[in-house]
């Protein structure tokens, strides 16, 4: 027998106080042969329904090994989360039983991977694997999930849905696999997508294509998008907020438009800086010195200090908490202040 | 830049046509991917060329072309007057000297078994008559400080240094030979965003040091822009508009130039709701069987008969001082509205 | 420039220094690789006891003052002893020692497992190098060649070989067994080469002007050469044995020469009475085998600077 509701979670509608989702302090590690890797290190932040939060970071500041743990698809060991909470409607996923947790992740959290074909199995057709969600989440026959899943390729504007359905992965292009990854992923109608660089594999044309139909998805079922990307392009245009990662923690959050005015930490705005600009032409790019920090042997005190401009003797030796800045903004820098000024002039 | 004088690079009616072949044993050829199909450009000394197109538009078939790793199928690649296209054994290693290239990926454009200093003195070993042999490792260890990097660390491998480090390495690897061209393909692509500064700063410094030819090849619009003095936009192997970067990015005259620029995301929210978005429908079609005329005609919305019977040329077009291969141009800028 | 690693600035070379830092000692991978070998204890250990076979294949006479070739040496009354002060390892079925043959079994053995090891592994290998680099007719060519010996049932095509020659010795042994084994490495030198040769470093090399030799041997070979050491390494146990299976089947080596696999194979029936004679060169066996495996995965480990 198949369970259709689970007794541990309320059902969608009003949320009183609590966001939709919300991650609380968290802590990810992993145990290697090399010692301990903090990959993320008390990380807060939170989703309301229709919003659209980015997740920025490059390659190692824990952005995806987060979105891995609200999904609960890390693989423990050698993984494990010794502190924090992920709430889902009030409820915290980490503390659900396997069973209750399965009936959350895809159907009520879902999620899209940069890497559509290797996502994808290649020795099914994509029909059935859109139609699989609903043979093992609803209990749908074959013929139904069949017909839901070419509804689902119509949706995301799939050409040619009916004909189609029958084909493998391989005989799709990079921007139509991601149509299919994002067809499953919306097919139990999720009230939470988590969107891991969608589109840093495809070309931009196609990228935009991608975006506006999320954006359009979520219009249509007002369901919350964490976008995770490395692209301050991508940022600017689709998302209301942003949680700027680094080191495996956030090092500011903000309101989009407060953010690309005025950053508030030296590591924000090293990356705005370093975009290049029409009238900056000839001249040298701003570069954030240095590089990303080691895992295996974090700088003491503020992780970016080794390559911060701002830099004072107390941020070698004292990590800074994040400061509340504002009543929606929040900067992990002593002198947020000073980089403030220096934003503004 | 400066870029003045004689052309270093001239490059005429450039086709490379992959055949298709069915059957294992009596091989029939059943049609062509036309990856490249009639590309024609210069290149001064000093100057950056610019290259955008979209996966599958033929630029890294191009850049092969131009290194000689491909035999074009047809037309001409001179360097210095001298035809690298047609250059065999000997001459064509000569030619070699004056053009080389920076790869995209840093992990696995550097042999994991050989150190930085054989990596970067193995153009030396090739080209004897570069450098006497006792000369080659502190030639090596100036190369190793010129890219800024430790020179002391000759004697690591590629996997005891951080991606832009490695980059930094291939480009070392690249100017060991002194040449007068090196060909970019997606040099910062696979970089972390907060690096990607730090090596285009390197490659503009090394460009005034060594009066270096680049073609820049990227889907990077912005960096393009920031690195160029001439930008070609590619579609479907063909180039279909070639200007100088203000031209291409300010007064686009290709519906598929006006396109791509308008689908860059711009990193700045505000008045993101104004802004003109051009969204194409659909994938390119595929370079085996592209469309008759115009190869972007399936998907432009200014598409007309003329479009699918005749095919436009690279030409200066009336209302614009850059060449466009549309039957319609019409400069429009689509960034700044 | 702004970078964490280099000192760069007053490093330049202006005018004419007295005399420029000498460079450090050209690292390379074999330099490096072998430096790296001397310091592991699995390569100390391996080393050693090869070592020590292989002396004992060259000069027996060192391990044992018996001579097991003299008639004399074997007394049926002694058939079948445990071990004793006299018989280290007891006595065999006919009263010979078996320690003495175990040791002076070394030579067969050991000449057959490592010669058939290193003449497949530079056949095979070098074969797969080229028709995994030039592709083409050639790669079809060599290919189909493989494909008919795996074709062949190996046993039936041992017997064949053997056959042919009329004699069970040890060249006409090693002969089958090489002839039989050596597509295999071929495939899977063949199939790394094909991996190694689309890298892009292999791109840049082209690109440098680097021919054809150096591409296959300084960047393509030592990226491809581990799988190979490692099938090599095993398959010298599986020549050894099979060289019994041969003994065996009576068309291999045959008394009075003596091997491992010969004494394992003469003392199988009545090992539940007499198990020494069967245990021993087993051991023995079993050691040398272990052995060349280890030596092999020191040196595929030396090879890759990723493990150092």
């Amino acid at each position: 027998m198949k369970k259709t509701s689970t007794s541990v979670l309320p059902a969608g509608g009003a949320l009183g106080d609590e966001p939709l989702l919300a991650v609380d302090d968290l802590h990810v590690e992993f145990v290697t042969r090399q010692g301990v890797v903090k990959a993320v290190n008390g990380v807060s932040y939170s989703l309301n329904p229709g919003e659209t939060l980015a997740v920025l970071g490059e390659s190692g500041s824990g952005k995806s090994v987060t979105a891995q743990a609200i999904m609960g698809i890390l693989d423990m060991p050698p993984a494990r989360i010794p502190r924090g909470e992920v709430r889902f409607r009030g409820t915290d996923l980490l503390r659900l039983p396997e069973d209750a947790r399965s009936q959350v992740r895809g159907q009520r959290v879902a999620m899209i991977f940069q890497d559509a074909l290797s996502a994808l199995n290649p020795v099914f057709t994509v029909g059935s694997q859109i139609g699989e969600m609903f043979r093992v989440h609803r209990g749908a026959s074959r013929r139904d999930a069949e017909k839901k899943a070419v509804e689902l390729m119509d949706r995301v504007r799939i050409p040619g849905a009916r004909q189609r359905v029958h084909d493998y992965p391989h005989q799709f292009s990079g921007g139509m696999r991601q149509r299919i990854m994002i067809a499953m992923s919306i097919a139990l109608d999720p009230e939470v997508l988590i969107a891991d660089e969608p589109t840093t594999a495809l070309d931009v044309t196609v990228q935009a294509q991608i975006m506006e139909l999320l954006a359009e998805l979520q219009r249509e079922s007002n369901m919350g998008l964490i976008l995770i990307t490395h692209d301050l392009g991508v940022v600017a245009d689709v998302a209301d907020k942003i949680a700027v990662m680094y080191g495996g923690r956030i090092v500011e959050n903000a309101l989009v438009h407060d953010i690309y005015r005025a950053p508030a930490h030296p590591y924000t705005k090293g990356l705005l800086d370093s975009i290049p600009r029409v009238d900056q032409k000839g001249q040298e790019l701003y570069a954030i010195k240095g590089m990303p920090p080691n895992l295996l042997a974090m700088p003491s005190g503020c992780a970016f200090h080794p390559r911060c401009p701002y830099r004072q003797d107390n941020c070698v030796t004292e990590a800074p908490p994040l400061y509340e800045i504002g009543p929606t903004r929040s900067s992990a820098c002593h002198y947020w202040r000073e980089v403030l000024d220096g934003s503004h002039g | 830049m400066a870029a003045t004088g004689e052309p270093i690079l001239e490059v005429r009616d450039l086709v490379k046509h992959f055949p298709l072949n069915q059957g294992i044993i009596m091989k029939k050829q059943i049609g062509a991917i036309k990856a490249v199909d009639g590309v024609s450009f210069d290149l001064r000394r000093g100057e950056t060329l610019g290259i955008v197109g979209e996966s599958g538009c033929g630029k890294s078939t191009l850049a092969k072309l131009l290194m000689a790793l491909e035999r074009p199928t047809s037309g001409s690649v001179k360097i210095n007057g001298r035809e690298i296209a047609q250059a065999r054994g000997g001459e064509l290693k000569r030619v070699r000297r004056n053009i080389q290239m920076v790869m995209q990926d840093p992990y696995t454009s550097l042999n994991p078994r050989m150190t930085v200093g054989d990596i970067i003195g193995e153009p030396y070993e090739i080209h004897q008559e570069v450098a006497p042999k006792g000369d080659r490792r502190r030639k090596v260890q100036e190369l190793l400080e010129v890219v800024g990097l430790n020179p002391d660390h000759i004697n690591r491998y590629p996997h005891q240094f951080s991606g832009g480090q490695r980059q930094r390495i291939g480009i070392a690897r690249g100017l060991a030979l002194q040449p007068e061209i090196i060909v970019c393909d997606e040099p910062v692509s696979a970089l972390d965003v907060s690096i990607q500064a730090q090596v285009i700063n390197l490659l503009e410094r090394l460009q005034n040091e060594f009066d270096l030819a680049y073609i820049f090849i990227a889907h990077d619009l912005s960096v393009v822009r920031h690195i160029s003095d001439r930008v070609g936009v590619m579609y479907l192997g063909k180039m279909v508009e070639l200007g100088k970067d203000t031209e291409i990015y300010d007064r686009p005259a290709h519906p598929y130039t006006q396109a791509l620029l308008s689908a860059v995301p711009v990193p700045d929210p505000d008045g993101r709701e104004r802004r003109e978005r051009i969204i194409l429908q659909g994938d390119p079609p595929s370079p085996a069987n592209p469309p008759s005329g115009c190869r972007f005609r399936t998907r432009c919305w200014k598409a007309q008969e003329i479009c699918a019977e005749q095919e436009p040329l690279l030409q200066i077009r009336p209302g614009t001082a850059h060449a466009s291969a549309c039957h319609f141009a019409e400069t429009h800028d689509v960034v700044h509205v | 420039m702004s970078d964490t690693l280099a000192p760069a600035a007053g490093r330049a070379r202006h005018g004419k220094p007295a005399r420029p830092p000498k460079p450090p000692r050209a690292a390379s991978l074999w330099n490096d690789a072998w430096h790296d070998l001397r310091r592991r204890p699995l390569f100390i250990g391996s080393a050693v006891l090869i070592g020590i076979f292989l002396i004992m294949s060259v000069f027996p006479w060192l391990f044992t003052s018996v001579d097991p070739f003299d008639a004399a040496s074997c007394r049926l009354a002694d058939a079948r002893q445990g071990m004793s002060g006299a018989h280290w390892f007891g006595t065999d079925n006919l009263g010979c020692d078996v320690y003495a043959r175990t040791v002076y079994g070394a030579r067969n053995s050991i000449v057959v497992g490592v010669t058939t090891t290193v003449v497949t592994a530079l056949v095979g290998g070098l074969l797969g190098l080229v028709a995994g680099f030039k592709g083409g007719a050639v790669d079809t060519l060599f290919s189909r060649i493989t494909e008919i010996f795996f074709a062949i049932p190996s046993i039936l095509g041992a017997l064949l070989i053997l056959a042919v020659f009329r004699t069970g010795n040890v060249w006409t042994v090693m002969l089958a067994l090489a002839v039989l084994t050596w597509p295999m490495t071929f495939r899977i030198m063949r199939a790394a080469v094909i991996t190694a040769k689309s890298q892009d470093y292999v791109v840049a090399a082209r690109a440098l002007g680097a021919s054809a030799p150096r591409i296959m041997f300084r960047h393509i070979l030592p990226n491809a050469v581990a799988p190979v050491i490692v099938v090599a390494t095993i398959n010298l146990g599986g020549f050894i044995a099979a060289e019994a299976g041969l003994s065996f089947l009576g068309v291999g080596l045959r008394s009075p020469d003596i091997s491992w696999g010969l004494m394992i194979s003469d003392a199988r029936e009545r090992f539940l009475e007499a198990p020494g004679p069967l245990l021993f060169p087993a051991l023995f066996l079993s050691l040398t085998v272990l052995a060349f495996i280890m030596l092999g995965d020191a040196v595929r480990d030396a090879l890759d600077p990723k493990l150092r």
